[in-house]
């Protein structure tokens, strides 16, 4: 008998619910659980009897508009960066019987609801062909949202208040992973500040930012103000990435297995769609180029080379717990 | 005839049987062996608290000396077991002292200590000796205090990453004048700062004192005074590294530290300057063991350092090293048996160096005598275990964290199954395995057939299905500890492999697919489980197919266990009780 029958012959939805909600708490490793307003806050979309058809699977997290299915390849839950091709989902959250038995793997389910970047080219002007880094100006209205997140994060995460770096709200932090000690945690965090004050002066020393791009294997540092312009900017960083080996990065079905390419940046770019976000003093995650180039680095903090489509839920959507109508399930 | 033999050769016979594996062989031949074993046993080591009870052990084994204890189940290191759950020392300490009051040494480890217990151990043992805390919690610097005052003889105060009530340094003037006979003191995990002019009469009258680790408010301008009171010491952890030195206090303190000249094994150094590095030049060569992992040293720096190290055969080192510095390492430090490369970002991708899967296998291309690794990195490839697995068969331990969940071979996309498999086949020695990246059941078939010793195996984020567990009870002989979390089986492989897990010391799984009624089937099928669920937000009605959040299934001879806390229930053997929380406070 799956959780789903279950809820119905129980009678009783709520204290159903909350069963599988109290445990999905357990599960949550964003701490999500009481997002749900604050999805339906953006979504016009959010259909209000969800409550009463909340399914296993419907409470998954998620990324993208209720009812909609990107292609079977998307798994990515961009919470966490990097995407691969075959990755499982992330959240292997509830153990719902219904996906042990429908499907022979979970990872079909968990690719519904995101949609492609193509789904939403026609719908928002978002970006220019001719440069990849800088689109046009869009307003990132995760902020708010973002912020909400942070504050969800349940303890027991990511140590302590006294780490000065802001909160990595654009990341799911997952419980007790990387499997490292509290104890070391807590001692590098008193590290980091301590380090942070001392590199922290304002004023013509170097600006250094680390720079990290989805499916390359570490980071990068760039000093802000060693350029003057977005276009120097642009064209270091295309410099600095083009030597790694991607992956795949496509939007095509492609299973991808010899992706040995050591296609230039450029070519991948023009073909696929990378955008340059950076993280703000706020903690939060917008596309570069609103600001001119002085007040930028004065907010700048990390850059992060995101694909296409991150970079649309970036800007459109936030972290929901999407809730589809049963007769979509 | 009587064909037995006296009691006092048996007993000679057995002084001779160091380990207590064997000793536990021992005691299964036959009665007047296992009367004489127990009757000789010195050294008492229960690897899960709750598997016995402590009363019994205590009349056991009346020659007890010695006694090692670990309590939380190992996950509760990366805060995947509530606070509260349970490991308490006082119900052992109590049974000891009322019973063996020679007990000389207590080492405990993830235990819930409370200033009670530390007062009643230095009231209760007259010969009280050495007290190892690793990982434990709940007592304050008052509880040290009273073992610092009391016990005569001690030797041993190690504080190995604890979690303590710190009331202040006080508790280091509590060692009597008197008192000449440490050996070993570690108080590095606490906070607050102690009295220098204490720490110098303590030193100045301890000539056995030959390991000493500060904590990190001992700053660096005493350090030298320190040192000049104990030029014996072979273990030397420092407190903090980077305050402002005069060129003459630099001076002096790189005499004072060239004068250790029986130092083998040097840690603390927290926030080390680079510019400080050339102070320990002359301690280099010596060093067997370094721990560089509270140290947030360049890589150009590391490498200044290690290339001095000939002799090291333990490092511990952030992943600051990056693939240039472990090339270093490779070539520089031939007796390396035991690697750990920590991050040093605090998150998931905060990798801002350049340390890949390369690094590990040029270590395991250099250094002949590697046996242990821990290695965090964010991705890894297939051929780089395949290489790793060939350079070094002698492996005992590995255990790769891909810090990336899921996260293929980064070249070729596909899962690490045969990276792994190539571990297990050539490692044939090896008795701890952690696994991580993408991975299928495969991966697990071929642990299942291939490590034959293997006693610990942890898994995150891993596997298909069932048959990954299925594989792994029904493969691996020797298999004591299994650790897992977030991965998609469930019920039927742990019910069919049930008799398995009498044989291991505990399992632990979390986040998996494991529904209520099967816990309720395991546990009356194996008596001699414990079968605890964590649920910190249970439901109000659990049906059988419910999942299950958090199980630890144990073995043990003490049945269930009466200080669980609200959020853990013990599954009941008999089947119309269900679940039962048995406590007592």
């Amino acid at each position: 008998m799956s959780p789903e029958e279950e809820l119905q012959s129980n009678g009783s939805v709520a204290s159903s619910t909350r069963n599988i909600v109290g445990v999905l708490k357990e599960h949550n490793y964003l701490g999500l659980s009481d997002c749900s307003s604050v999805g339906s806050s953006n979504l016009s979309g959010l259909a209000d009897d969800d409550k009463a058809t909340i399914s296993l699977k419907a409470t998954e997290l998620t990324l993208g508009l209720p009812g909609s299915q990107s292609p079977a390849r998307d798994t990515e839950l961009n919470l966490l960066g990097p995407a691969k091709l075959d990755e499982k989902p992330f959240f292997p959250l509830l153990p719902s019987k219904d996906e042990m038995c429908s499907s022979s793997s979970h990872k079909n389910i968990a690719s519904g609801n995101k949609r492609g970047f193509s789904d939403t080219m026609d719908k928002v002007p978002l970006y220019t062909e001719k440069n990849w880094m800088f689109p046009e100006a869009v307003v990132a209205t995760q902020s708010v949202i973002k912020k909400e997140v942070a504050q969800n994060l349940p303890k027991g995460k990511l140590s302590t208040t006294n780490n000065s770096s802001s909160p990595p709200a654009a990341k799911a932090q997952i419980v007790g992973w990387p499997p490292v000690r509290s104890y070391r945690k807590n001692t590098l965090a008193t590290t980091c500040k301590n380090s942070d004050e001392v590199d922290g002066k304002p004023g013509s020393g170097p600006l250094f930012v680390k720079v990290s791009m989805d499916g390359a294997p570490y980071l990068r540092k760039v000093d802000l103000r060693s350029y003057t312009n977005y276009g120097e900017l642009s064209a270091a960083l295309e410099k600095m990435f083009t030597t790694f080996t991607l992956g795949q990065c496509g939007t095509s079905g492609a299973t991808g297995k010899d992706v040995r390419n050591e296609t230039k940046l450029k070519d991948l770019l023009n073909g696929k769609d990378y955008v340059l976000t950076y993280e703000d003093k706020d903690g939060d995650w917008m596309l570069v180029g609103d600001f001119s180039w002085e007040i930028f680095i004065g907010v700048c903090k990390k850059l992060k080379i995101m694909k296409g489509c991150d970079a649309i839920g970036l800007g459109m959507f936030c972290f929901l717990l999407v809730m589809p109508l049963k007769s979509l399930v | 005839m009587d064909r037995r033999f006296p009691f006092k050769v048996l007993e000679h016979i057995f002084s001779f049987v160091d380990s207590n594996e064997d000793r536990n062989s021992v005691s299964l031949v036959c009665k007047s062996w296992f009367e004489t074993e127990r009757r000789t046993r010195k050294r008492v080591f229960v690897g899960n608290c709750y598997a016995v009870s402590p009363l019994k052990v205590a009349r056991r084994f009346p020659k007890m000396r010695s006694l090692t204890l670990k309590g939380k189940p190992h996950f509760a290191d990366y805060n995947l077991v509530p606070d509260g759950w349970g490991g308490y020392a006082w119900p052992w300490i109590e049974a000891m002292a009322a019973r063996r009051p020679l007990l000389e040494e207590i080492r405990l480890k993830r235990m819930v200590v409370t200033d009670e217990c530390l007062e009643k151990i230095a009231a209760s043992f007259r010969d009280f000796k050495t007290l190892v805390l690793t990982s434990c919690e709940g007592f304050s610097t008052d509880g040290i205090a009273a073992i610092a005052s009391t016990c005569r003889k001690l030797r041993d105060l190690e504080l190995r990453e604890c979690i303590v009530d710190d009331l202040g340094g006080d508790w280091l003037s509590y060692f009597p004048e008197t008192s000449t006979s440490l050996v070993s003191l570690d108080f590095s995990c606490l906070d607050s700062e102690v009295k220098l002019s204490d720490l110098e009469r303590l030193l100045s009258r301890s000539p056995n004192l030959k390991s000493l680790k500060l904590n990190r408010s001992v700053t660096l301008d005493v350090l030298e005074s320190l040192l000049r009171r104990a030029p014996q010491l072979v273990e030397l952890g420092t407190g903090s590294f980077s305050d402002e030195l005069d060129p003459e206090e630099i001076a002096k303190l790189t005499k004072a530290l060239s004068e250790l000249k029986q130092l083998k094994s040097l840690s603390g150094l927290w926030d080390l300057l680079p510019e400080y590095i050339p102070l320990l030049y002359s301690v280099c060569p010596r060093l067997t063991s370094l721990n560089l992992s509270y140290a947030t040293v360049q890589m150009p720096d590391l490498i200044d350092l290690l290339s001095r190290c000939s002799k090291l055969q333990k490092l511990w080192v952030m992943d600051l090293i990056e693939d240039k510095g472990l090339k270093t390492v490779a070539l520089c430090c031939k007796e390396l048996r035991e690697l750990r490369v920590f991050p040093s970002g605090a998150d998931l991708d905060e990798t801002d160096v350049t340390l890949t899967e390369q690094g590990l296998v040029s270590v395991s291309e250099g250094c002949k005598k590697l046996e242990s690794v821990l290695y965090f990195c964010v991705q890894f490839t297939n051929a780089a275990l395949v290489s790793i697995a060939k350079n070094r068969p002698n492996f005992r331990c590995f255990r790769l964290c891909v810090m990336e969940p899921f996260a293929p071979d980064y070249r070729t996309q596909q899962p690490l199954d045969e990276g792994f498999k190539a571990i297990v086949e050539k490692c044939k020695d090896l008795r701890r395995l952690s696994v991580s990246g993408l991975l299928t059941d495969k991966a697990f078939e071929y642990i299942g057939v291939h490590a034959k010793k293997l006693r610990m195996l942890s898994i995150a984020f891993a596997g298909d299905s069932d048959l990954m567990l299925h594989h792994l009870l029904s493969g691996c002989q020797s298999l004591k500890k299994l650790e897992i979390r977030d991965c998609p089986f469930g019920d039927t492989a742990l019910l069919e492999n049930a008799a398995k897990l009498e044989t291991m010391r505990s399992l632990w799984m979390s986040s998996c697919f494991v529904s209520f009624g099967a816990c309720k089937q395991l546990s009356q099928k194996m008596p001699r489980l414990n079968v605890e669920v964590i649920d910190e937000h249970p439901p109000k009605t659990r049906p059988d197919s419910s999942p299950v959040e958090r199980i630890y299934i144990y073995r043990t001879v003490a049945g269930p266990r009466l200080d669980t806390p609200e959020f853990v229930w013990t599954i009941h053997k008999s089947p119309e009780v269900g679940v039962s929380r048995l406590s007592i406070r």
